[in-house]
């Protein structure tokens, strides 16, 4: 068997090419830089696959309309940036709480407000603590090479479909700019729940309601007991994370995303300078993998935490580590020209040695 | 083996074409390849560049702060990055627009050629990315000529093919200019 | 003994929970005998909104989607492009439709998704408890404009149908009411021809109906009833505002 053919693409068209390998049937978005590559590719190519492609009047009829087609069953999807994200939050909040999945895409953008279109990590809690409101989770996936970008967002599909919630995946705008080589994989075989649930027209059987209104005595805490559960299971099955050099640890940097890229040549500029140093990547923001921390710092005791932003991931790894491990923090707030070098991380990494 | 090269120029000298030229030729070669392009707001005269990085196995940061190479195509991004190449590392710059006072590139080699005046004499001064294509391959030894010839079939689009032949002249020229450059 | 009359079999047969002299019962029975007539109910598929519609699914034998307030339209854009062969309408009130989901109903309308909205106007915010709408009359009082509706301040009310039927995409634009016998028969009519157009697959198709709300008008269900004529029709005309294609 030869090679498989790699193909040169920008993570943005990495995520649109896996949407459609994975079946998606209708794409429903609004233009905003540095996501607006994927509505290109997919306004190009979906209709070609047979799907539904719609450019919106605004973020949140987007949101809707795949709250709507979600709700017959179908795959659906919709991608953003910080702003726009924000307006998508009152139609996630109402597809966790009527069960849809659905798969949202964040390419994050430096904020508040209009910000800037650089990269940036501060959506973090958005995505990661339920961005709208209710008290309710998203998964949330965080990929960190163009591959990933193209394997998470088939992963995303799956999850979401398999967990009934809504899957975000959360990159920002160096992963989705930036070109690599990637190898477009067949969509994985998974086992899925039927859709059983789906509206459809009766056709003469039982009466599907796809709603998050709860008002008799009690349905609604039980509504939220039960995707309480649903987040533990998920939180046990599906925590994913990447180990780089930390066996014999003693400092493990942690980061996600294209920082995570950065953190992981400082560590080998560190591993030549004989520091023993390793890599902590979540590939699942949420559910975090608290396992994996918890059971690295039963054993090493000095973490340094990376992000773009003030801090926030920080809070998790915090609250998943061994009560006395040390985490510190090295945050580059997002902007034009904030984004670290290796050699930067490096010097971080020195100070504990 | 991993190789890293940052280029650096202004819109419109076609840096980011020049980048993903590497990128094809490096898949040409079995390679990984990292193409990261940071460009300013206008598409022409605004600030160009990007960052590649080339490796066997994992390309790491795309993010580089001292690059082992470093292409260097206006006067802006020289006195902005030259001195940024790593200790044993190579600038190489287009002494057609730069003037090369007031950076010192201890250390480093520099390689100055007047890439727009090859790209000139060879027709267009819009190939002055190939040029620095062919230089840096060159000089580099990241990749063969040879595959940058092949890639252009990938990197251009269909209706610019027809200056194929041209922009393969540009690249062995900007490979003989490092030549003589460093037999200077 | 013949059957004269009879519950559309489209309408589970329980109980509202609207208001004595409320029109929202009379409105949902249209809909129900529309879909019976065009043998439609077991393949339709309704979008509930916000308000006092929101039981959509507890009244009729159909398959619902719940939506955000103001995107039904939105929501049924996504159902009807996932399941083009089916039929799909949203149900919305005034502050749904003509407040919050302005955007929604305007750019549905006007791709002109082959959807049918049934838009109930009955000037106020119903379930919230009587506040000022997008439809609330010159002068009204409501409890949020305790001194009548001051158009120099809040403009004048929305006249919805008129200005859909200003959108290439509409099919089918009309205003109807159900105060009267009369009144009942053409607005069973309309709503019927609405749904016709889209299982002609004919395009966007849009009924207003004009709704008493005798509890948040502070009125008996007579008076109530009285104002849809007195008041109400004289501002809101009844009519067909749009038709491309004559059904």
């Amino acid at each position: 068997m030869s090679a498989p053919q790699k193909k040169f693409v920008k993570g943005n068209e990495a995520v649109a090419m896996a949407a459609i390998e994975a079946g998606v049937q209708c794409y429903f978005g609004y233009p905003i830089t540095p996501q607006s590559d994927i509505p290109e590719y997919l306004s190009r190519e979906l209709p070609k696959a047979g799907g539904t492609f719609i450019q919106v009047e605004s973020e949140i009829g987007a949101i809707n309309m795949v709250l709507g087609a979600s709700a017959c069953g179908v795959r659906a999807m919709t991608s953003s940036s910080g702003p726009g994200i924000s307006l998508k939050q009152e139609g996630i909040s109402y597809m966790a709480g009527s069960e849809l999945p659905g798969v949202i895409v964040d390419i994050m953008r430096a904020g508040p407000g209009l910000g800037g279109i650089d990269a940036s990590q501060a959506d973090y809690h958005q995505a990661t603590k339920g961005g709208g409101h209710g008290g309710y989770r998203i998964i949330v996936l965080a990929p960190n090479s163009g591959q990933e970008m193209y394997d998470l967002t088939m992963l995303a599909f799956d999850l979401s479909d398999q967990y009934r919630m809504p899957a975000m995946l959360l990159a920002d705008s160096v992963l989705g700019q930036m070109k690599e080589s990637i190898v477009a994989n067949p969509r994985p075989k998974a086992e899925l729940p039927a859709k059983d649930w789906a509206v459809r027209g009766t056709g003469g059987g039982a009466q599907h309601v796809v709603k998050s209104l709860y008002l008799g005595d009690g349905e609604m805490e039980k509504f939220h007991w039960k995707m309480h559960a649903r987040y533990q299971e998920l939180a046990e099955k599906e925590s994913r994370w990447e180990e780089y050099q930390t066996t014999d640890a003693e400092l493990i940097v942690t980061a996600f995303g294209a920082t995570s890229r950065i953190a992981r040549t400082a560590v080998e500029m560190a591993r030549a300078a004989g520091l023993k140093v390793g890599l902590l990547r979540p590939i699942t923001l949420f559910p975090f993998p608290k396992k994996a921390y918890a059971e690295l710092s039963a054993r090493c005791k000095n973490w340094l935490t990376v992000e773009l932003s003030t801090g926030q991931m920080v809070d998790d790894v915090r609250l998943s580590v061994a009560r006395d491990a040390e985490v510190d923090f090295y945050g580059r707030p997002p902007g034009a020209g904030s984004l670290p070098t290796p050699e930067e991380l490096f010097e971080q990494i020195k100070k504990h040695f | 083996m991993r190789y890293d090269v940052f280029f650096a120029g202004y819109g419109g000298q076609g840096v980011l074409l020049a980048g993903n030229l590497l990128s094809y030729a490096a898949i040409h070669e079995g390679k990984n390849v990292s193409f990261f392009p940071a460009y300013g707001v206008e598409k022409r005269g605004g600030a160009a560049m990007c960052t590649v990085v080339i490796a066997d196995g994992d390309t790491g940061s795309p993010v580089v702060g001292h690059p082992s190479v470093s292409v260097i195509l206006n006067q802006l991004s020289w006195d902005k990055y030259a001195d940024k190449v790593k200790e044993g590392g190579i600038c190489l710059v287009n002494s057609s627009l730069v003037n090369l006072e007031g950076v010192s590139l201890d250390g480093r080699e520099l390689l100055a050629m007047p890439m727009n005046q090859i790209a000139i004499d060879l027709g267009d001064v819009r190939m002055v990315n190939m040029v620095a294509c062919g230089a840096y391959a060159a000089a580099s030894g990241a990749l063969p000529l040879d595959s940058l010839k092949e890639a252009l079939k990938d990197a251009l689009p269909e209706r610019n093919h027809k200056l194929i032949p041209a922009n393969i002249q540009a690249i062995e020229a900007g490979a003989a200019a490092v030549f003589s450059a460093r037999k200077a | 003994m013949k059957q004269v009359f009879a519950k559309p079999v489209s309408l589970k047969d329980v109980q509202t929970h609207f208001c004595p002299g409320c029109h929202h019962g009379s409105i949902h029975r249209l809909v129900a005998e529309a879909m019976d007539q065009l043998g439609i109910a077991e393949q339709t598929i309704g979008c509930a909104s916000v308000g006092c519609s929101v039981f959509l699914y507890g009244y009729f034998n159909i398959d619902v989607v719940e939506s955000p307030h103001g995107r039904a339209p939105a929501v049924a854009t996504g159902v009807k492009r996932a399941r083009p062969d089916r039929i799909v309408f949203t149900y919305q009130g005034d502050g749904d439709l003509a407040a919050i989901g302005t955007s929604e109903i305007i750019h549905a309308a006007n791709r002109g998704e082959k959807i049918t909205v049934i838009f109930v106007n009955n000037t106020t915010y119903g379930m919230t408890g009587g506040q000022m709408a997008p439809t609330t009359m010159p002068g009204q009082k409501t409890s949020t404009s305790p001194y009548g509706r001051d158009v120099t301040n809040d403009g004048k009310p929305f006249k919805m149908a008129e200005l859909l039927s200003n959108l290439d995409g509409v099919t089918y634009a009309a205003r109807v009411a159900v105060n009267s016998p009369k009144n009942v028969l053409q607005a069973k009519k309309v709503i019927k021809n609405a749904f016709q157009y889209q299982v002609e697959g004919k395009g966007f198709s849009f009924v207003e109906v004009l709704s008493a709300c005798p509890t948040n008008w502070g009125m008996n269900a007579l008076a109530a009833n009285e104002r849809v004529g007195s008041e109400m029709i004289p501002y809101f005309p009844l009519g067909v505002f749009k038709n491309t294609e004559n059904l």
